[in-house]
């Protein structure tokens, strides 16, 4: 191997056989060795890659992309059924914290056993002992049986012995989300000095900000495949974008599934009532008749009802009905209307609304200047954005009509909700064209 | 196989680790704490005591002698075989996410079943100087040759089957019937010269025969025991050593998947 790398992985492999049904035990083995209930799926396909000395790549991906099995390869847990893994130099893996702990033994014991399990000898641990106990802040409680530690306590004892362990090349998974800010905090700051001193670090997680904070070269592996490899930057932008797709296929599917819930459920609602359907009619026009001219303005949707909004729509740049919005996509909310008594001029209006009941935006014909008269007994009218700058989320949409007075003819509160995705990662609900200009 | 042993040795804190932590938490929580050591054996040769001299009395003088002197190597070696079965399956969460030498595992459990064993001998010198049996010390200094040799042994046997009990889970279980009859079939409770002369060949395979014998010859009848007995139990020791060796890391592989 080339001095300068300190990982090769060249092409490898792996497939798991997943049981239906396991046969565990030796009767089902013997019986049944020729019933063959289990399928073959491929976690690794082909993965390879050079990591070079002193680097930190990320390996990230979401949850059952192969990240997991490519870390647990290079550690040796398992092996490729394919393919080569050249390893330079000695590797440690923080993949379990506190492997080994026994409850009625002391913080310090434990420390011994945990850091011969990583293959320190007791010489090497004796060096260190100090800086263990040191870093886990645990000074006053280190000869107490671990048993009594708090849950924090005794991930931060682990994660101290964990990050004390010397090595080449450092294997790391998911393991940093321990312990509260401030250890967390110390814990970067450690793995910085480490990185430091020239040990490579592969960092195993799907938070891709850690990725991009602390990695030079990012590793995206989805269903076994590398897709992308490179500047952690750019990889971890690629990455989010693609799972930005991926949620909204899975908001849409799960918007669909609703709406098919709700359409079920009205039929069977229409079903069963249809044998008193007369009477409640007649009941629900009676009360309609009686008080049309009180409006309570605390319920959902109040109004004289003298033009009646019919129904709302979003529509996206594909013209499909959807709830689920792209931010940078041509977006139309569409607002269907019927009038019962006609007046001389509408007044149509529109709002989001975070979930806190906030108002983010909201705009009408009026204040754009718009003259809506003379318009048809039934139609639409069309609110149409080219951008959506709304970060990624779920906001509340507003509809109503008012007259020219503004008196409420339909005001529709909560009329639905729909989810904004934005490749925009800042905070709060709107998205704002910047730059920052440093050097001054 | 070199490299094998050098990564071994280099995980030796983690053996002495976890043997200290079986032998300091195996009584953990009683009050009588790690004086059960002792008081274990004790009192099962107090059982015996009174079984056999007073009840099933044998022909054979101080018969509760004869039998402690090769029940405590016996135990020794079936715990380690039996036991040892589950110890790669009960360190499962360790062997999915770490990585160490996967031997290091039934070495730790076999050597503290070991170490276990040597404070017993400690009753069993007590015992055999208050008896007024009394050492021969020319004796006693082959006593550590066939300890070794039965160390090497049971982790030959610990090898293979903490390995396959990974793959097949019903081993455990068997290997409880299979070391008692095993028991049966080894000299423990009768002595190799009451076995008729046609099966010997057949106890002469068995390399726990004459690990049995041995210590017995250096403890109850106080001589040093035959070469040719040491030498069939060492060769037999190596061989069962090797080959557990083989099969455990052709095994080990796929560990992580099994589990």
């Amino acid at each position: 191997m080339e001095e300068q790398y300190a990982i090769k992985v060249d092409n490898i492999t792996k497939k798991f056989k997943i049981y239906y049904d396991k046969g565990k035990t030796l009767k089902e083995k013997v019986l049944f060795s020729k019933r063959r209930n289990y399928e073959e799926r491929i976690v690794l396909d082909g993965i390879s890659f050079k990591v070079k000395k002193g680097e930190a790549i990320g390996l990230i991906g979401h949850n059952g992309c192969g990240k997991s099995t490519t870390l647990k390869m290079l550690s040796r847990i398992m092996y490729p059924d394919s393919g080569s893994i050249e390893m330079n130099g000695r590797v440690s893996s923080l993949i379990e914290l506190g492997a080994g702990f026994h409850p009625d033994m002391s913080g310090k014991e434990n420390i011994y056993i945990n850091a011969s399990i990583f293959g320190l000898t007791k010489k090497e641990i004796d060096k260190r002992l100090k800086d263990i106990i040191e870093f886990s802040e645990l000074e006053e409680f280190i000869d107490n049986p671990v048993r009594t530690y708090s849950s924090g306590m005794y991930m931060r004892l682990a994660f101290s012995v964990a990050i004390n362990v010397d090595a080449d090349i450092l294997l790391i998974d998911e393991i940093l989300a321990v312990g509260d800010a401030n250890f967390q905090a110390k814990c970067f700051n450690r793995l910085r000095e480490i990185k430091a001193t020239g040990v490579t670090i592969i960092l195993v997680t799907h938070d891709t900000d850690t990725v991009e904070r602390f990695c030079d070269e990012a590793i995206w592996i989805n269903e076994g495949k590398i897709i992308k490899a490179g500047r952690s930057d750019k990889v971890t932008d690629a990455y989010l974008n693609f799972m930005n797709d991926k949620k909204i296929e899975v908001l849409e599917r799960e918007e669909q599934r609703k709406i098919d819930e709700k359409e079920n459920k009205k039929n069977e609602k229409i079903e069963s009532t249809s044998a008193d359907a007369d009477n409640d009619h007649d009941i629900s026009q009676n009360s309609d008749d009686n008080k049309p001219e009180e409006i309570d303005y605390s319920a959902n949707r109040f109004g004289l009802k003298y033009i009646e909004i019919t129904k709302a729509e979003i529509i996206n740049s594909k013209g499909q009905v959807t709830n689920v919005l792209k931010a940078d996509e041509n977006i139309k909310f569409i607002i269907y209307y019927k009038v019962n008594k006609p007046l001389k001029e509408y007044n149509f209006g529109i709002g989001f609304y975070n979930l806190d009941g906030v108002c983010i935006y909201g705009n009408n014909t009026q204040i754009d200047r718009i003259q809506v008269a003379n318009i048809e007994d039934t139609g639409s009218i069309i609110f149409e954005v080219s951008e959506l700058p709304l970060l990624s989320g779920r906001y509340i949409l507003n509809v109503a009509v008012v007259d020219i007075d503004g008196t409420p003819m339909d005001f529709y509160r909560n009329y639905c909700t729909f989810d904004v995705v934005s490749k925009d990662r800042s905070q709060g609900c709107v998205s704002i064209r910047h730059k920052w200009i440093t050097g001054n | 196989m070199i490299k094998k042993f050098k990564e071994i040795y280099a995980y030796r804190e983690m053996i002495f680790s976890l043997v200290k932590r079986d032998l300091k938490g195996r009584y953990k929580g009683s009050i009588l704490g790690f004086l059960w050591t002792f008081i274990n054996p004790l009192l099962q040769l107090a059982v015996y005591t009174m079984v056999f001299s007073t009840i099933m009395r044998s022909g054979i003088e101080d018969y509760y002698l004869f039998l402690f002197v090769a029940l405590i190597p016996w135990i020794f070696f079936s715990t380690s075989v039996a036991g040892g079965a589950g110890c790669i399956w009960s360190q499962q969460e360790m062997v999915k996410k770490i990585y160490f030498p996967r031997e290091v595992l039934p070495i730790s459990f076999v050597t503290s079943q070991f170490v276990n064993m040597l404070l017993c001998f400690i009753v069993i010198f007590l015992v055999l100087i208050v008896s007024g049996k009394g050492l021969n010390p020319a004796a006693i200094l082959c006593l550590p040759i066939i300890m070794i040799v039965e160390y090497i042994l049971a982790l030959g046997i610990a090898l293979i089957v903490s390995a396959v009990t990974v793959y097949i889970r019903d081993l455990e279980y068997i290997l409880g019937i299979i070391t008692m009859a095993w028991q049966f079939l080894s000299p423990v409770m009768y002595s190799i010269e009451q076995v008729p002369e046609q099966l010997h060949g057949i106890f002469n395979l068995n390399p726990m025969s004459h690990v049995i014998v041995a210590y017995r010859d250096i403890l109850y009848y106080g001589k040093i025991p035959e070469i040719q007995t040491l030498l069939n139990a060492t060769i037999l020791g190596v061989v069962l050593l090797i080959l557990g060796g083989l099969v455990f890391n052709s095994l080990q592989k796929h560990f992580a998947e099994e589990l």
